[in-house]
């Protein structure tokens, strides 16, 4: 096993990067996720890899799109206001079926907001983002941890289905550090990308495009895009269930919250209250089957966020009725962090309507 | 053991790195830890925080609302944390700079510890964190002393491991006036 390391989430992503073969990387400066920039440009340099500031985060979001059409493992970073401007590539992407990584450490908004903690991207990152009707994979770490192995299977999730891929933390989960194991990347069998394009030589001709204008072909393309969604809805969900065997309320939240939720779970279990905890991993595939079945059998569902309510809409569609589903959502700002506690006394309030 | 501390003083005090030097100090001892700076828009001589938490299982939540400990080294974050420390906690006190004349609290422990003198006496005032921290570890034992001494090694860059003996002078001292 390799050694414990104590590192901020932040590096830990640009960490898992370098492991998983990343060696291009794009992006521009914005709080408070610098740290990921900050530590690729100085290691990729020693792995003959690139790190380039662009002059904007368009300019980055369209040299991974590059990079990526050439065969290679790269990356960007940003957060909510850059990952807004990085749109319209990532469309590009989705629709020239480009693997890419990106990762936002979002802040709140809208608009310029604060640098806060905020899980008020969700909507943008889950429903994709951009124009043109498609979905990108969606990781949400919830420790340092997971910003490393995450960042890995990511990778690896955009080589599989040919995809952009995001991984979606905030400042809690980017400037915290915890303990890492940087365990080395899993192997796995990856397909040849025999789309690349690699320079003028005899083989045959290989274009990379997001523009379909034959009878047909678009609409055959929005298809194909469509059943590779259910492949991975099928494959890719990943959630994490504590306490949840005989829970008569099912707590469910993601990503930095769900670390605090876990917290107050544990507190309610102290109290006597039967609380359990269900934390999607993969915010898109949702884990729409898991999550019923957990719901279905605890009766009563509460949804915590960091905003005013985004992905409740996916636990009542994925919960279809099978049990009653409440939120609790704290918008983002100075201050406004739940603590522990706070959660708990939501919690209570909930077991006792329930009882 | 499950063990959280909200440090907190204005920026230049060295509340980042005393959370720091904690967290190392705990990482060595094979425990897991959580280290989170509040992150907002702090500069020098605005406020700084941050939140320890150690644990022999899971850490949990990195926000801790209620702390067992406070870590106070100005009377601003006195009067802003003071109220929420945990029933039957500890808080300390840099009493070189805060009156605790405005906490009214019976129901926890306070340590007064004249942090600012000790440091200047030890040398140089900038090892008030230091003083902070062996105060800390001596009325809780969440680490041992000599993890803390390791700690050092870790947490300063390399051109300051000249200062790392004078470092552990004023956690000593810290530790003898918190227990005096």
């Amino acid at each position: 096993m390799s050694k414990r390391l104590f590192v901020k989430g932040n590096e830990a992503a640009a960490m898992g990067a370098v492991e998983a073969g990343c060696r291009y990387y794009f992006g521009y400066p914005i709080t408070p996720q610098s740290d990921i920039p900050e530590y690729l440009s100085r290691e990729l340099p020693k792995l003959d890899g690139e790190f380039i500031q662009a002059e904007s985060e368009i300019g980055a979001i369209n040299m991974l799109l590059g990079a990526s059409a050439c065969g290679r493992r790269a990356m960007t970073s940003s957060s909510s206001p850059g990952i807004s401007l990085k749109q319209e590539g990532i469309s590009y992407m989705a629709g020239a079926e480009l693997p890419g990584v990106i990762i936002n450490i979002s802040r709140s908004g809208p608009g310029l907001g604060g640098i806060d903690a905020s899980q008020a991207d969700y909507f943008q990152a889950v429903k994709g983002g951009g124009h043109g009707g498609y979905h990108i994979p969606v990781l949400a770490p919830n420790s340092v941890q997971e910003m490393y192995d995450l960042t890995m299977h990511a990778f690896d999730l955009a080589d599989l289905y040919r995809t952009p891929v995001m991984l979606l933390g905030d400042s809690v989960i980017g400037q915290m550090k915890e303990a890492l194991v940087p365990n080395p990347r899993p192997v796995r069998e990856l397909p040849e990308k025999s789309w690349a394009v690699r320079g003028k030589s005899n083989a045959e001709q290989r274009v990379v495009k997001s523009l379909f204008l034959g009878d047909g072909e678009l609409e055959a393309h929005n298809w194909h895009l469509h059943a590779k969604y259910q492949v991975m809805k099928e494959k890719e969900c990943i959630s994490e269930e504590y306490e949840t065997a005989d829970a008569d309320l099912l707590v469910v939240g993601f990503g930095s919250v769900s670390r605090i939720a876990h917290t107050a779970v544990a507190m309610a279990r102290e109290a006597g209250l039967k609380a359990g905890l269900f934390r999607p991993v993969t915010l898109f595939p949702f884990p729409e089957q898991a999550l019923q079945k957990a719901a279905a059998r605890a009766g009563k569902v509460l949804v915590v966020e960091l905003n005013t309510g985004q992905m409740v809409e996916d636990v009542r569609l994925s919960v279809a009725g099978a049990a009653k589903v409440s939120f609790y959502g704290r918008p983002p700002g100075a201050g406004s962090l739940p603590s522990p506690e706070e959660l708990f006394e939501v919690i209570r309030k909930q077991y006792d309507q329930a009882s | 053991m499950r063990n959280d501390v909200l440090i907190a003083g204005f920026g230049g005090q060295g509340v980042l790195l005393a959370g720091n030097l904690l967290s190392y100090a705990a990482i060595d001892e094979g425990k897991n830890v959580s280290y989170f700076p509040a992150y907002g828009v702090e500069k020098r001589g605005g406020s700084a925080t941050c939140t320890v938490v150690i644990a022999d299982g899971a850490v949990g939540s990195p926000v801790v609302g209620q702390p067992s400990t406070l870590v106070v080294l100005n009377q601003a974050s006195l009067d802003r944390f003071g109220a929420r420390v945990r029933p039957n906690g500890i808080c300390i006190v840099n009493s070189s700079l805060v009156d605790c004349s405005t906490l009214n609290r019976d129901d926890i422990r306070v340590v007064k510890v004249p942090m600012n003198e000790i440091a200047t006496e030890l040398g140089d005032l900038r090892m008030v964190n230091m003083v902070a921290m062996g105060a800390y570890v001596a009325l809780t034992g969440v680490v041992d002393m000599t993890s803390l001494a390791a700690g050092l090694e870790q947490v300063l860059p390399e051109r300051n491991h000249r200062f790392i003996p004078a470092n552990l002078k004023a956690i000593e001292a810290g530790a003898q006036a918190a227990l005096r």
